[in-house]
């Protein structure tokens, strides 16, 4: 009886421990991130340090520490923007592909399509100008005794008084 | 005599004035705001000499500095990463020249840690046993102010805030790192 005793309690110490062991074990194992997901929010950033090399690409040691600090990230459950964010508010807006549209930023937000409607414009008025010849052609010759044929008249007068 | 010249009939239509006027006015404001913008970025770095302005530095242990709060004192402003295998070089060096100013209250080393991770950059501090204060450079600021050109570069800034030395690059002993700073300590 004793020994059954002792042997349900070492049984019940067992699988507490290994329960135990279990959930620590689960802590420690690191969420897997793969490289297509570290490499999708690293091409959107880029290296101050290797000018105009997106950060999936870069060959660089400090590209490589950067790339697995994004994994680290993603795997702590951070969102692709959240990453983003974390490395301006570290390295400064020179890390994104695209510049954020707040301070001088703007004019290039602006000027685009300001000089893209100017284009618009200027290109519709010289289409204009060009179409408004023939149009005027195309129209129908003028009737007798309109505008020009006064013009004729007056010019014929002329003409005889000088005869 | 009369005129024989038939009258010319004007087709051509001319935009309003506002058009203009809105159109110069745009035309201006940008070229000011790209005119503003190259002198910021054109204005040269700090020279030997000039005033430092206050830099601010948070260490990777969460203490704020202040140089401006460091008048008085000799301030050694070493920009490292933990990727830069030359800092790794000058690394022992800086902090064997840092406890050599322990006795006295007249010199502050302080790390600015560049464009690095902060796990890598600990880990190096760490592995360089490194004791002065070390704090990354947010959003490349400190960097930028000095218009540093990559890492390791050194900047000592006197006790009256002016700028009193520079290297860039690697120091290749302590006497040499000594040599930029004593002859400003007061």
């Amino acid at each position: 009886m004793k020994s059954r005793t002792i042997f349900w309690i070492v049984l019940i110490s067992l699988a507490a421990s290994l329960a135990y062991t279990g959930s620590v074990l689960a802590q420690d194992v690191p969420t897997f991130v793969p490289d297509d997901d570290v490499n999708r929010v690293a091409h959107g950033l880029y290296c101050p340090v290797c000018e105009n090399i997106p950060l999936d690409v870069c060959p660089t040691q400090a590209c490589a520490q950067w790339r697995e600090l994004i994994r680290q990230k993603l795997a702590e459950g951070w969102s692709d923007e959240q990453v983003k964010d974390y490395f301006v508010a570290q390295y400064g807006d020179r890390v994104l592909a695209t510049p954020p549209a707040q301070g001088f930023n703007w004019v290039f937000y602006v000027i685009i399509p300001v000089a893209l409607l100017g284009a618009v414009a200027i290109l519709y008025s010289v289409m204009r100008r060009m179409v408004r010849p023939k149009a005027a052609s195309a129209q129908p010759p003028s009737t007798p005794g309109g505008e020009e044929d006064a013009y004729l008249r007056r010019m014929e007068e002329e003409l005889k008084k000088r005869e | 005599m009369e005129n024989l010249e038939p009258q010319a009939t004007t087709t051509r239509r001319a935009l309003p004035l506002w058009v203009y006027v809105v159109s110069f006015t745009l035309l201006v404001a940008f070229l000011v705001l790209i005119g503003k913008q190259l002198v910021n970025t054109s204005s040269g770095t700090i020279t030997v000499g000039q005033e430092v302005p206050p830099i601010t530095l948070t260490t990777f242990d969460g203490q704020t500095i202040n140089t401006a709060d460091l008048r008085g004192k000799v301030v050694v402003l070493n920009f490292w990463a933990s990727w830069c295998k030359p800092c790794e070089q000058e690394a022992a060096e800086l902090e064997q020249a840092w406890r050599s100013y322990q006795g006295n209250d007249k010199v502050l080393f302080l790390g600015v840690n560049w464009t690095d991770t902060e796990p890598q950059a600990k880990a190096y501090l760490q592995r360089f046993d490194i004791t002065y204060p070390n704090g990354p450079d947010l959003r490349t600021k400190i960097g930028d102010m000095f218009r540093i050109t990559g890492v390791p570069e050194t900047y000592v800034i006197g006790p009256d805030g002016k700028l009193a030395d520079v290297n860039v690059g690697v120091f290749l002993d302590v006497e040499s790192i000594q040599a930029m700073i004593d002859p400003h300590i007061k």
